[in-house]
């Protein structure tokens, strides 16, 4: 045993020393550290406007920033969570790093591609934070016309601008994940021995290679619009500001599963993981995902059922909003069936896959209230729907990567982090989380509406919890950053597979080999088999 | 509902109210349940499977059809009753009774303006008699908006250069929140306002007080003057421009050899975008009004119109939100040949 | 499984690498695979974002359908015309430079590439007259736009009527329906997505022909063989995917309602 646990002498890490090593590199590893360290900072930059906005509606009065200020700090927080952060952070970080091995491949389809989509994504965020810092920009992340268009006097272009670069960075990763999906399979990884991991990323590239080119051109409208003074949205000018809602929606909908797929795919690996016993249902959960992805392209205006759109395609988007209820149901009983007869333990990450599980569950269930017409008119724009989409965003997208991130560490550092703190952090998102966000769906109810810079005195109480949580939440969000760092240097070496896991990525040393296996494996087995983990680990140290 | 002074459940003081909570209790049981179900689960699995020694590992189970099947055929047939009445609830709150009393709101950043039938104007503050549906047909003159009335449990967007409407019916007198929940620009949260619902008695006093300067119709007939229409448009229909009266409701043959049923749609599009659809047999002499007449006085213009037309039936307005939200330039109304 | 096979047969027969095979791929076949792969996802990826426009495209033309049939005939005919046949032959060309790659024909490759950017470069010629053309009239969108047919001088009134009713019988299209100041107004919405679509078209036609400049020199240098041609193809495929949107474009910008 004790051999087993030195670094390995060569791997990706110290293959290759200074700054040009890491920009210039095409290996799909070190890509992944370095869209780590961009998103991270991406995070906590969001997360301080997230902070500005608590503090705010502390207090009932608008006392602590100025109404334009204020939502100019909810239309950055939305920005740089959104596109800067959600949709790159599982993919672009775990997808990216975990892909290749898990399906045997030696990288990426793609690995110059996959370097030039880090620096669009760099151009986009530094185009981004260079136009909001240099005044902002105050129409929210969703950029309705013709507020966008005309009446707001900030930064809307390049932002816009921003987001549309970041956009094709996205697109990129997506078409090299799924030509890597579909070439680069090892011998003997048929598609149905595939990790639901990789399923989970499958479907969520064909949402961003199919999502993200609509709101690109959307953008480009907007910008022509408000830009060259083309008529294209503008009522006064014979357009239609509806239009760019639908058009905006066709993307943003499915950009939610963007977020969240990637995350639902991590909890299968976890559960499984975690239980020791093969997932309930793979092939269900498998299509599932691309099910979630399919019927998300077809839902898109049930955010606009009171803008104006017929009572019978309101109707109609209602019934087809259901049908996304019944895979993401499909998938958490799977999850729960799966503990069923496990041999659970309950290691940092298996905490997040717990809190994940409720976290998601509420905010599923709670797209129901919204998918419901009649409800739907009083909940529109309200906290309730805050709070829905945090349920999924945070409570389930950031959980997931929080959860993976933990769960594959070890194999990309090599090291353990302090599980103490891990599991104190843990459970203090999971509380935070709950404290700021569920008090939300009351006030939502109540009737407080969404960007409100100040609100009525009654509905503080309510608001003083959640931001009160806020604080808890933070708190929660920093430790890892901490504790994370530190194992980078002192954490215990942790070996090929700390966890017992079964996938292929966990039979290579940790941290890998630049070109992740010393001999392409050759795949005899089913996913999700923990009969064969002990031999396995032997065979390969 | 109020816990420890808290409120943490808003009034119900439409009809709508008891509706749409109603919905709420059945959609927000039914989600408990399930989520408390898998939550037990979950846990109790945790307890009762946990990992006793190393190297152990769980039993292999890979799935079961029939279990598949049955979480998927159960939450699909709760999920269609759900559809199913929030559908009949929302189709109901699209449909406004033909008696309804109407009142017309501006949405303006950032400011709610409203004007009654009779001729009041109010600013942020809306009276309205308890007991009898009231429509009201939302205009804005800059950006989106949205009109919400959470202890009506209602809300509908006001998008310029169309029209848009909801309806309710107030029951319990009292003064309660109106927000605007399309976010519009620097003030958003300062286009609030207080809704005041009053005894119908209570209301007639206050339609009697304050200045008054004639019903909305009334203006309008002095807009119809001020502004020059009445030079063209003479009763008599012998002038440079058609009759208006007795027109509401009518299809009107056009120009170009389609033809167009005159409802408030049509009439909006016809002052603000005068060459658009001319009558047949007259020439486009009418100037355009885009931009030179506010909403306000526009609806006042409109509501003069049909008062000209006093045997028409409601139906001619525009019946539905669907109806009102037709594309501004109305091509829907025109069949081509 | 089939796929276990083909993955061991291909390394019973590895020998010596081809120069152009990255060292993450197997085999020269994986490598073009993956390359097709992903080049038919990009274009998959090119019809939404053009989609977007057809979209607003579409709800427009059926609302303004009088402004658009109007602003359509205000367009050349010629140039238009002149351009569709010049990009179809240019995919021809290119069409040819692909298969001369792939028949190991270094100089044939190279000039067909050449004679594909040069008739690239002449479809945008046409496309800066046309430009300059809509400017001189007031067509570009914006505050000077000023709407006035190409084949008739700005009236107003009952001549405005008159006339474009002259001319309309005269061209032997329907009467119209639409005034002046109505046609100011839609006809933006026509030429703000006139430009917007021709020119992200365009723009997708100046990045194909920086691709073709940097493969002719590849294809110059004899960095091709039957083996190793992935780069021309996929230029290849880019190009066709350029000139089949320029097909759906003509017709829906200018043929609106040009049956005669």
């Amino acid at each position: 045993m004790l051999d087993q646990l030195k670094m390995p002498a060569r791997n990706y890490l110290n293959n290759g020393h200074g700054l040009a090593s890491w920009l210039l590199t095409k290996d799909h590893k070190r890509i992944a550290i370095m869209y780590l360290i961009s998103i991270s900072v991406m995070f906590f930059l969001g997360g301080l406007f997230a902070v500005g906005i608590r503090l705010e509606l502390a207090t009932p009065a608008g006392d602590f920033v100025q109404a334009g200020t204020y939502n100019k700090f909810f239309t950055a927080h939305g920005v740089i969570m959104v596109f800067f952060f959600l949709i790159p952070s599982i993919p672009a970080v775990l997808g990216n790093f975990l892909i290749p091995p898990m399906i045997g491949a030696k990288d990426l389809a793609f690995p110059r591609i996959n370097l030039i989509s880090l620096y669009i994504y760099w151009i986009g965020g530094v185009f981004t934070l260079y136009a909001m810092l240099s005044g902002g920009v105050d129409t929210g992340w969703t950029f309705y016309t013709p507020y966008s268009a005309t009446g707001s006097n900030s930064n809307v272009v390049p932002v816009a601008l921003g987001i549309f670069i970041a956009g094709f960075s996205s697109i990129l990763t997506g078409l090299n994940f799924i030509v890597t999906i579909h070439r680069m399979r090892a011998p003997g990884m048929t598609w149905f021995r595939l990790p639901l991991f990789v399923w989970a990323h499958y479907a969520t590239s064909l949402v961003q290679v199919l999502g993200t080119p609509v709101i690109a051109i959307t953008i480009v409208m907007l910008a022509v619009e408000r830009g060259l003074g083309f008529g294209i949205f503008d009522p006064s000018r014979g357009g239609d500001p509806v239009l760019f809602q639908h058009l905006f929606w066709f993307y943003s909908h499915p950009a939610v599963y963007i977020m969240i797929l990637p995350a639902l795919g991590v909890q299968s690996e976890l559960i499984s993981t975690f239980s020791r016993k093969t997932i309930f249902g793979y092939s269900f959960v498998a299509f599932s995902s691309v099910a979630i992805a399919v019927f998300g392209f077809i839902v898109w205006a049930h955010h606009m059922f009171v803008s104006g759109i017929s009572t019978y395609a309101a109707m109609v988007f209602s019934f087809l909003s259901f049908s996304v209820a019944i895979p993401s149901a499909l998938k958490v009983f799977n999850w729960a069936a799966t503990l069923y007869k496990g041999a659970i333990s309950f290691e940092t990450p298996m905490l997040y896959a717990y809190g994940f599980m409720g976290l998601f569950t509420i905010g599923g269930l709670t797209g129901l209230f919204l998918a419901t017409l009649g409800m739907d008119i009083h909940l529109h724009d309200t906290y309730f729907v805050v709070a829905h989409f945090h349920y999924i965003m945070v409570g389930g997208a950031i959980m997931g990567y929080l959860g993976g991130l933990h769960f594959w560490w070890p194999k990309i550092t090599g090291r353990m982090y302090s599980e103490f703190f891990s599991r104190i952090a843990a459970i203090l998102v999971f509380v935070g989380f709950n404290l700021t966000f569920f008090p939300q769906f009351v006030v939502g109810y109540l009737g407080m509406p969404r960007r409100y810079h100040s609100y009525p005195d009654e509905m503080q109480v309510l608001n003083v919890l959640s931001s009160a949580g806020a604080s808890v939440l933070g708190l929660g969000y920093l430790l890892p950053a901490i504790y994370l760092v530190w194992s980078l240097k002192k954490g215990e070496v942790a070996g090929p597979n700390p966890w017992g896991a079964s996938g292929l990525e966990w039979q290579t040393q940790s941290p890998p080999l630049t070109e992740n296996f010393v001999e392409v494996p050759i795949v005899d087995r089913e996913p999700y088999e923990y009969e064969h983990v002990a031999a396995k680990e032997k065979h390969l140290v | 509902m109020k816990i420890f002074g808290i409120p943490i459940f808003p009034e119900q003081a439409s009809t709508f109210a008891a509706d749409v909570d109603a919905l709420y209790f059945f959609v927000l049981a039914t989600c408990a349940f399930f989520a408390i179900g898998v939550a037990v689960a979950v846990i109790y699995f945790g307890i009762r499977y946990h990992k006793k020694h190393d190297g152990e590992i769980g039993a292999r189970i890979e799935g079961s059809l029939p279990l598949e099947l049955l979480w998927s055929v159960i939450p699909t047939i709760i999920a269609m009753v759900m559809f199913g009445w929030g559908a009949s609830v929302f189709y109901h709150l699209r449909r406004p009774p033909a008696e309804a009393m109407h009142i017309y709101a501006v949405g303006k950043q950032w400011m709610w303006k409203f004007q009654h039938l009779e001729g009041q104007r109010e600013i942020n503050e809306l009276h309205i008699p308890a007991g009898r549906p009231i429509k009201i047909t939302i205009s804005s003159e800059d950006v989106l908006h949205s009109l919400f009335f959470p202890a009506f449990r209602t809300k509908m967007d006001a998008i310029p250069g169309r029209y848009t409407e909801l309806w309710f019916e107030a029951q319990t007198p009292g003064e309660y929140h109106i927000f605007c929940t399309e976010y519009c620009g620097t003030n958003h949260s300062g286009m609030i306002g207080t809704v005041k619902v009053l005894e119908p008695a209570q209301y007639q006093a206050w339609l009697q007080g304050g200045s008054m300067e004639g019903t909305l119709a009334q203006r309008g007939a002095k807009l119809f003057n001020d502004l020059a229409c009445s030079t063209c448009h003479l009763d008599t229909g012998q002038g440079r421009g058609p009759s208006l009266k007795d027109i509401l409701g009518k299809t009107v043959d056009l120009q170009d050899g389609s033809s167009a049923i005159v409802d408030e749609g049509y009439l909006r599009e016809s002052i603000l975008n005068s060459q658009a659809k001319i009558v047949k047999g007259f020439q486009p002499l009418m100037p355009t009004f885009q931009g030179l007449i506010s909403e306000e006085n526009l609806v006042a213009l409109i509501e003069h119109l049909k008062s000209l037309s006093p045997n028409a039936t409601t139906a001619a307005a525009p019946a539905t939100g669907a109806a009102a939200a037709t594309p501004q330039p109305a091509a829907a109304a025109v069949e081509k040949k | 499984m089939s796929n276990v096979a083909a993955h061991a047969d291909d390394r019973g027969h590895a020998h010596a690498h081809h120069p152009a095979l990255q060292h993450h791929f197997d085999t020269m076949a994986q490598q073009k695979e993956a390359a097709v792969v992903g080049m038919w996802v990009f274009l998959l990826t090119e019809i939404l974002f053009f989609g977007g426009l057809f979209a607003a495209y579409m709800v427009y033309r059926i609302w303004y359908f009088d402004a658009f049939a109007e602003a359509s005939r205000s367009l050349s005919l010629f140039w238009g015309g002149l351009n569709t046949a010049v990009l179809i032959g240019s995919s021809l060309t290119m069409a040819m430079a692909v298969r001369c790659a792939q028949t190991n024909k270094r100089t044939a490759t190279v000039n067909w590439l050449i004679l594909t950017m040069i008739l690239g470069a002449v479809f945008l010629g046409v496309k800066v007259i046309e430009y300059a053309d809509k400017f001189e009239h007031h067509h570009v969108p914006g505050y000077n736009f000023q709407w006035a047919a190409a084949h008739e001088a700005p009236a107003a009134g009952e001549h405005a009527v008159a006339a474009s009713e002259g001319a309309a019988a005269a061209e032997g299209h329907r009467e119209l329906s639409l005034t002046p100041a109505q046609l100011q107004l839609t006809t933006q919405i026509y030429f703000s997505l006139y430009f917007t679509m021709t020119g992200l078209h365009a723009l997708h036609m100046i990045i194909g022909i920086g691709i073709m400049l940097v493969i002719t020199r590849m294809a110059y240098k004899g960095k091709f063989d039957q083996e190793y041609y992935t780069p021309v193809e996929m230029a290849g495929l880019y190009w066709h995917f350029v000139d089949i949107v320029w097909i759906f474009l003509f017709p829906l910008l200018y043929l609106v309602e040009r049956h005669v």
